[in-house]
């Protein structure tokens, strides 16, 4: 006898339900399973009328989020089994702190905004022409922007994240370590631009660190660390701008 | 920033050191591709591939570096020089995200996120834009265009076993078949030989080219076998481990008939071991291997054998196009894998299609924008056939309750009849049945209905449309591989063992006939410098190039 679990799925159409509600599942527990899997399985067998995004199931498209029991998971990379022992149940809810389209799919358009906010590509004040070849980049310099280049976007930490919770304007923990990302790229001269731009209580100084955004994080991006480098910058270039003469740069 | 080509892990070629040719890299992937590819396209793909590839670095791409600071190349499978340059093991992933950010800076660029197309408008001989469906809001209507440009990618989904991603089911394939644009050498499949079981999930040819090994059950490497060479402790390019795609997995079905593979729940499988490789080097070069290997196989490679088999990756053939990324139906344009110009032939390289999606993306960008240029604005025709297009989603699947025929067992009969009938070996009587179940299959489909009839984001309606698009995507790669009477590259026929270039160096094209029936024709392929050869890997390839010399 194959073991069984049970999901309890938030269902919500906003053509037919006026607030969300719960509908139980019942799926088979096989050892390789995710909880895609089971939402799968659903699906294909059950109730078409499921709704939740998903494509690579290989955690790296990002688009799989959902909160396994009250912590926001990729399921793709969620087994089954582990929660076979916890107890009987599995719940799955969109991720939260989003509005919500229907089921299990959050709305992304707000979150959008907020990226392209940070100005998440390379700012120069000269472009090198392509028949100049590369810009030069050492390995160790790659590494000192790498771990915030990772951030697949899938939202985990902003539903981990109480100030996105109190504060919607928020932009949050993967825009800001983007940001960061880019700040610490050798080959964009942009930080001063983009420090100018988030140093306010919407942008870094909203997080209270936390650091819950980390703790979820699937690969290891570390928005919390981000976020705590960005206050030191925005503090120097602060006093920067007692101790030199109005507009010159260091 | 959720595109398939997120997933891409190994490395993206372009000649960059001096060690290196243009001619060699040409030459390289037309042997690889069995000398089906059109080599005027090649000669243009090699030449702007460093450029492009350039251009991602100075966007702001983490490539991989040489202490220098130099952009680094790794070796990769069927390629006789390393030219690939990668980002770790996520290399499509970040080229992706690179492409993405830096687009954000253009205000000009309108995305139309979570829009699903249904259809190409035509009119007047010419393409006018699509109807699509707004998935948030359940909207059905006309975008119209000047020019459109397909990048949809591929169609792994229409067999059971793929690497591919939950959405490439073959959608723009399909739209251009149906719109009369012709489809071009479908018959070629290629299997990755290093899927792990259950999932698919890909564990990239970086892993062989930085030194892993293939292992049968007796621990033997098996590939010295299969005329790929002699085993090396240390990589040997082109050879063995470094033989092309095609090879390996037909090398992988011909150990499963000697009984030297091992059984598993989820069929049989041999081994990748990386453990002589280190800790360290795995880390350093092959991160999301290890990751993928612990969170989904719950192995750790730098101990333990990885076990992998042949799973279906990428399609060589795809929307025929010109060198430029034109189909034959004016307005319309495609890139990338859902194209075939083709560089590919009858087998790709590894590490030859993420520069493919920047060279002919960019000229397909060019040309679509210098049509729209001159070409006159969309006319009415083609906002009453959206209109049209609107009533029958509607009538046709919002209205219509679900019969006895599940869109997910209609899609799973399709899977197997394809993985039965076109996978790694074919022969005309299987594929026969393949088609004629096809036929069956198609039949059915007409009689689904849904269960799900609301607006809002309905994945469902989304679902019974791409098992529409896969099942026209079956019928051409099944009549495709029918109609090919020979054996050449990812194409291996049982009854046709041997290449036929007298009557089989050419394309095949297929066609839908105005009542739904479909039509195969062959165009000659061009050949500039690289008259068909004997493929070669391994020692004798070394001992070719020395005679050479």
């Amino acid at each position: 006898m194959v073991e069984k679990i049970t999901l309890e799925i938030a269902r919500y159409s906003p053509e037919r339900d006026d607030k969300p509600y719960f509908q139980q599942y019942e799926v088979p527990v096989h050892k390789e399973w995710v909880v895609l899997d089971a939402l799968n399985h659903i699906k294909d067998t059950q109730d078409a009328s499921l709704t939740y995004r998903w494509s690579c199931r290989m955690g790296i498209c990002g688009s799989c989020g959902m909160m396994v029991n009250g912590e926001p998971k990729l399921t793709c990379a969620t087994f089954l089994s582990t929660y076979v022992r916890s107890g009987s149940k599995i719940r799955v809810e969109p991720l939260r702190y989003f509005p919500i389209i229907r089921d299990l799919v959050t709305e992304l358009t707000d979150f959008l905004a907020k990226l392209k906010k940070v100005q998440p590509w390379l700012i120069r004040k000269e472009e090198q022409p392509l028949s100049q070849g590369e810009y030069l980049q050492t390995p160790e310099q790659v590494d000192c922007y790498k771990a915030y280049s990772m951030c697949i976007n899938c939202t985990l930490c902003y539903a981990a994240c109480p100030v996105v919770g109190l504060e919607p304007i928020f932009v949050g923990p993967a825009a800001l370590a983007l940001a960061q990302r880019y700040n610490l790229d050798s080959r964009d001269q942009g930080a001063p631009e983009r420090i100018a731009q988030l140093a306010h209580p919407d942008g870094i100084w909203g997080c209270t660190f936390v650091g819950e955004c980390t703790r979820v994080c699937p690969k290891h991006v570390d928005p919390a660390g981000a976020i705590q480098q960005y206050k030191l910058a925005a503090v120097v270039s602060w006093l920067k701008s007692f101790v030199l003469p109005r507009g010159q740069q260091s | 920033m959720r595109s398939h080509t997120v997933s891409a892990e190994g490395g993206a070629a372009g000649v960059a050191k001096p060690d290196d040719t243009l001619d060699e890299h040409a030459y390289d992937t037309i042997s690889g591709g069995d000398w089906l590819s059109d080599q005027d396209a090649v000669e243009a793909f090699v030449r702007e591939a460093p450029q492009e590839l350039l251009q991602l670095e100075h966007w702001g791409c983490p490539w991989n570096r040489e202490p220098d600071g130099h952009v680094a190349v790794r070796a990769f499978g069927g390629m006789k020089k390393k030219r690939t340059w990668f980002a770790a093991d996520k290399t499509g992933f970040h080229m992706l995200h690179t492409l993405f950010q830096t687009t954000l800076k253009f205000n000009p660029i309108v995305r139309y996120d979570e829009w699903f197309v249904t259809k190409l408008l035509v009119d007047d001989g010419r393409v006018q834009g699509v109807v699509a469906i707004e998935l948030m809001s359940g909207k059905i209507q006309a975008i119209t265009a000047k020019a459109v440009i397909l990048c949809t990618g591929g169609c792994g989904r229409v067999f059971p076993f793929t690497t591919n991603a939950n959405i490439k089911n073959g959608d723009g394939m399909a739209l251009a078949f149906r719109a009369g644009a012709p489809l071009k050498d479908m018959e070629f499949v290629q299997y990755h030989p290093t899927g792990l079981p259950f999932t698919g999930i890909l564990i990239t040819e970086a892993a062989r080219a930085e030194g892993g090994y293939m292992l049968n059950k007796d621990g033997y490497r098996y590939l010295q076998d299969y005329n790929l060479g002699s085993p090396e402790p240390k990589p040997v390019l082109r050879s063995m481990e470094l033989g092309p795609r095609d090879r390996l997995s037909q090398a992988f079905v011909k150990e499963f008939q000697k009984g030297r593979t091992v059984e598993t729940p989820h069929g049989h499988v041999v081994h990748l071991d990386l453990r002589h490789l280190g800790e360290k080097l795995i880390n350093a070069r092959l991160p999301f291997v290890r990751e993928l290997c612990q969170k989904y196989q719950n192995i750790d490679p730098v101990r333990e054998l990885i076990p992998v088999r042949p799973v279906v990756h990428y399609m060589m053939g795809g929307v025929s196009t010109d060198i430029k990324g034109a189909t034959p139906l004016a307005g319309l344009y495609a890139a990338g894998e859902v194209a075939c110009v083709s560089i590919n032939g009858a087998n790709r390289l590894g590490s030859n299609s993420l520069p493919e999606c920047l060279v002919f993306g960019a000229r397909a960008g060019h040309a679509a924008a210098e049509f729209a240029s001159t070409a006159k604005a969309p006319n009415g025709v083609a906002q009453a056939q959206a209109l049209d297009e609107q009533k029958r989603l509607e009538s046709r699947f919002l209205g219509k309750k679900s019969g006895k025929d599940r869109i997910a067992t209609i899609r799973k009969e399709m899977q197997t009849t394809l993985e039965d009938s076109a996978g790694i070996y074919r022969e005309e009587g299987s594929l026969s049945k393949g088609a004629e179940k096809l036929r069956e299959l198609q039949e059915r489909y007409d009689n689904i209905g849904l269960d799900d009839n609301s607006r809002t984001f309905n994945t469902e309606l989304e679902a019974a449309l791409e098992l529409g698009y896969m099942l026209d995507v079956a019928e051409c790669i099944v009549q495709s591989a029918w109609h090919r009477k020979e054996s050449r590259g990812a194409h291996q026929r049982t009854d046709y063992p041997a290449r036929d270039d007298d009557r089989y160096l050419a394309h095949s094209v297929i066609w839908r006939n105005p009542d739904g029936s479909s039509r195969i024709g062959y165009w000659p392929v061009t050949i500039t410098r690289w008259p068909p050869g004997e493929r070669v890997y391994g020692q004798q390839s070394a001992e070719k190039a020395k005679t050479a010399k």
